[in-house]
């Protein structure tokens, strides 16, 4: 029980991460592994922000946190469309290649400017655990966890009717599917991957808030996760949104369970990646992945 | 004033030259057609028309406008809409959401909700249809819809790139009635097509592509008439 509840709580921080590598690939083509360094970025957000509202005072606690994450949101959510603009436009239409290698190099520039910014050692900021523990019979499931299961649930829920309801979503969808056609449409693409930047960043920066709790923060705090979250997205199929949404909660499970059980927990992140490369195996599109019909 | 003025436009890809300087307009309320051999340049046309391709020379003027340098979206914003080669639908959405991406820059709901039963009153079995996957829709199914989805932006000039192409004999029929009919309604009409008899037979003027030029223009029942173009794409 208590373990089945903090494994689809990991899982759905994973499938809010992989939510936005699987939109970004969906409709950009590309694959952002500066990703995971939005996370760390909205962590030490998040910290900076809380240390300054509670110390400066006069505000209760729970709104220094309020603030501190809303600004969070707001400077990732602008990190990721600048991001965008600045390293990833530039070079739409060049080879899948080049796009990967700047990925990977806005990825160790965030890692850089955070030491910079806020040194090498690591931080400590438990927001959601001062929240502590609810006991239920014979059962102490930590309070942290219920809230990550029940916001990240949430968030998929608007996630899923925004996608599928609305004329942005729509068009996002649009996008993904024929990049041509949805220009024909009327759509301005540019616009549309500049909005999905700002919403994977978005579900970054969320995620990064449910995290904290099990983590430390400093420069590398978003490479684990990351890296996780990608290889959760691959096994639901990427470009998939139920499919980031299932992996990510599988690989979470499967994550906690490991760590349960006693002479499995030290080769958990092995046996995670067998179980990604097994389903990759088997089918090599993902869980979900949808065949592409081949374009003439 | 022609509606579409293209002049001396010159497309290459890479370093192949795709169109090499053709020049062509179309006039309010007419049907204008365009044909020519597989690979002459008809597509790379279209799509530079409407701003999907960049073009190295020439000129589009549309209404007046400059639009060569303009965004597909803008050009789109300016009543133009295409119904593409291959049809294009998004095969993954429903046929509902096919159609409101047809009217994706409309922004006002009664409108769309209108032009949404203008269309299904015409073709009843998308309405049937509405919210089936459009990739499991059959052939003709999907011609329908990729011809509703570009009339949902309420276009001016509707531009059609063999929207005939892999249907019934009986369908391709259809199809030609249903472009006069839009014709009729004031739409104005630059069609693409391989089949050259029923496109020269509905055409108030024709040109023909090849390798990327214009080598004959003229009327419809010109066109249709001549030996020369009877040899080469009627068929003898
Ligand atoms: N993306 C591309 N890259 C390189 N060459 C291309 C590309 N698209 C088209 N071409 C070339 O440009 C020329 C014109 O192609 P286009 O598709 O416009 O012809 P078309 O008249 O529409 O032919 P079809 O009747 O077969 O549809 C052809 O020689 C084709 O090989
Ligand atoms: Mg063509």
């Amino acid at each position: 029980m208590v373990v089945a509840i903090d494994g689809l709580s990991l899982g759905a921080i994973y499938a809010l991460i992989a939510l936005g590598y699987t939109m970004v690939y969906g409709i950009a083509k590309m694959l952002n592994f500066a990703h995971g360094d939005v996370i760390m970025v909205g962590a030490y957000m998040i910290y900076t922000m809380c240390t300054l509202t509670w110390t400066t005072g006069g505000l209760p606690i729970w709104a220094g946190a309020l603030i501190a994450f809303v600004v969070a949101v707001v400077v990732c959510t602008v990190l990721g469309m600048t991001i965008e603009k600045v390293a990833y436009k530039p070079l739409r239409g060049a080879s899948p290649l080049a796009a990967l290698i700047t990925a990977i190099g806005v990825s160790y520039l965030l890692q850089g400017l955070a030491q910079l910014i806020w040194g090498a050692d690591q931080k400590t900021l438990a927001i959601l655990d001062k929240l502590g523990n609810l006991h239920a019979g014979s059962y102490t499931i930590k309070w942290s966890s219920i809230i990550t299961l029940v916001v990240g649930a949430i968030i998929m829920v608007c996630l899923t009717l925004f996608v599928k309801k609305t004329r942005t979503g729509r068009a996002m969808l649009a996008v993904s599917e024929d990049k041509g056609a949805a220009q024909m449409m009327g759509i301005n693409v540019n616009k549309i991957v500049s909005v999905t930047f700002a919403i994977g960043s978005g579900l970054a920066t969320f995620a990064a808030l449910l995290y904290l709790p099990t983590t430390a923060i400093s420069p590398t705090l978003g490479s684990m996760p990351g890296i996780k979250a990608f290889a959760a997205a691959v096994i639901g199929g990427i470009g998939s949104i139920p499919g980031a949404m299932v992996g990510g909660v599988l690989l979470g499970v499967i994550e906690v369970v490991c760590n349960s059980i006693e002479g499995v927990a030290s080769y958990t992140t092995a046996i995670e990646f067998a179980v990604l490369i097994i389903i990759l195996l088997v089918r090599p599109i993902g869980l979900l992945g949808k065949k592409r019909r081949v374009k003439v | 004033m022609a509606l579409l003025e293209v002049k001396d436009l010159q497309v290459y890809y890479g370093v192949i030259q795709a169109l090499k300087g053709i020049s062509f307009e179309v006039n309010e309320g007419e049907i204008v057609t365009l044909i020519g051999a597989n690979g002459a340049g008809k597509t790379t046309t279209m799509q530079t028309v409407i701003g999907l391709i960049p073009s190295k020379g020439g000129s589009i003027v549309y209404e007046g406008t400059d639009i060569t340098k303009f965004p597909s979206h803008k050009i789109v914003g300016m009543g133009m809409s295409q119904v593409p080669e291959g049809r294009r639908i998004f095969q993954e959405l429903t046929v509902y959401d096919n159609l409101m991406l047809g009217a994706y820059l409309e922004k006002d709901a009664n409108v769309i909700k209108e032009r949404i039963e203008n269309c299904f009153e015409q073709f009843p079995i998308l309405q049937e249809r509405r919210s089936q996957i459009a990739g499991t829709l059959s052939g003709g199914e999907q011609q329908m819809l990729a011809m509703s989805r570009a009339l949902m932006a309420n276009p001016k000039l509707l531009m059609l790139d063999e929207p005939s192409m892999g249907l019934s004999p009986l369908l391709v029929s259809q199809v030609f009635d249903i472009i006069k009919d839009m014709n009729k309604k004031g739409i104005t009409i630059l069609l693409v097509e391989q089949n050259a008899e029923k496109a020269l037979a509905i055409a108030d003027r024709a040109y023909v592509l090849a390798n990327g030029e214009i080598t004959h223009q003229g009327t419809g029942a010109e066109l249709a008439g001549s030996e020369e173009i009877k040899k080469a794409y009627l068929g003898g």
